[in-house]
């Protein structure tokens, strides 16, 4: 089971209201690379995949509802007072029209959420290079929004989520070197 | 060392109707470099580690707008 | 309705000392997936899973509970929805 802890796990600052950034970042908590894609894979394929691995999958996933709960913080401190006509002026006016201020699953063209983002194939090795690929992916979206914003205190947060796909990269990449292993080769050599 | 941003320039055409992007950048993070960690590297103190968003020197690259500097100049 | 009490800086400051030491136990986490038998860092963790224990029962005596499901007492009446949630600090 998970147990939620009442604590960000990082400390997400905002320095002005500006529902234009929240419309870009909500790539990242309902698009194809976003967190909620990142840990809806990983916790789903640890049950096909040698043990091993396990403990990483089911430990980065969890991290990324972690980093889910983040880009929600971020986006609601963007657009918490935003009137419906700044709203509109943001671009946000489709959003508002059917969802008021609520958060809602869909990637910055609004685009709602769909599996067809994730995959699991049952394959260690495709799954594993998958899930490189994925946390390559939402490093660069990082990069596209930070390169968009002007608020110094958000890009704080973009940039350690930003870092946290390197370090996740990093594992993922161990984690095929621990499957490439010669199960024998300790006793040969 | 490794360096972590790499470029290279676009092929300018004389239609092109925006004026080019001399250089374009992308980044090549340390994780493409280190191979499997080794044992005892050096880390951040627990304070400096959360604001870099990594526990060790070896696996931190910062990312800043490339692009930025340029407008900037040519304004 | 009055707006509820703002939490003081000392919470702030213990929350933020909480991350720092929680993250530190992140990254040993991830890292010891794929080192499993790198003594140092077990011994780390271990260090770091005491620290964070003992930080987080000391903000949960003054400030209520931040785990559910019995992973934290209850003052009373029931604290658990006293705000600030995480995304309001």
């Amino acid at each position: 089971m998970w147990v939620y802890e009442k604590k960000l796990q990082y400390p997400v600052r905002v320095s002005k209201c500006n529902p234009m950034l929240a419309k870009f970042l909500i790539e990242q908590y309902g698009g194809a690379d976003g967190e909620l894609a990142a840990a809806l894979r990983y916790l789903n394929q640890r049950y096909s995949i040698p043990d091993k691995v396990v403990g990483l999958l089911t430990d980065i996933g969890t991290e990324e509802f972690a980093h889910l709960e983040m880009i929600a913080t971020m986006v609601y401190k963007l657009t918490k007072d935003a009137t419906p006509d700044e709203m509109r002026e943001a671009g946000l006016g489709d959003h508002y029209a059917n969802h008021d201020n609520a958060l809602f699953y869909h990637n910055a063209a609004g685009a709602p959420w769909t599996a067809t983002y994730i995959q699991a194939k049952g394959d260690p090795i495709a799954d594993l290079y998958e899930d490189i690929a994925a946390e390559e992916k939402a490093r660069a979206t990082y990069q596209w929004i930070i390169n968009m914003s002007d608020d110094p205190d958000l890009n704080d947060g973009l940039s350690f989520l930003r870092e946290r796909e390197v370090v996740h990269s990093q594992r993922f990449r161990e984690a095929v070197e621990i499957l490439k292993e010669e199960r024998d080769r300790k006793k040969i050599f | 060392m490794s360096t972590y941003r790499k470029s290279w320039r676009p092929y300018i055409g004389p239609n092109d109707p925006c004026p080019p992007i001399e250089i374009k950048y992308y980044e090549t993070p340390p994780n493409l470099y280190l191979g499997y960690q080794p044992y005892g590297l050096k880390q951040f103190d627990p304070s400096t580690a959360l604001f870099k968003g990594t526990l060790w020197p070896a696996l931190y690259a910062p990312y800043s707008n490339p692009y930025k500097k340029k407008r900037e100049e040519e304004e | 309705m009055a707006n509820p009490k703002q939490m003081p800086d000392e919470f702030y400051q213990w929350m933020k000392q909480l991350q720092e030491i929680d993250f530190v136990l992140v990254e040993l986490t991830l890292y010891l997936d794929t080192h499993p038998e790198d003594y140092d860092s077990i011994k780390q963790f271990n260090e770091f899973a005491e620290k964070g224990m003992r930080l987080r029962q000391k903000i949960e005596k003054k400030y209520g509970p931040l785990m559910q499901y019995g992973q934290s007492y209850s003052g009373y009446p029931w604290n658990w929805d006293d705000p600030p949630w995480p995304w309001q600090m």
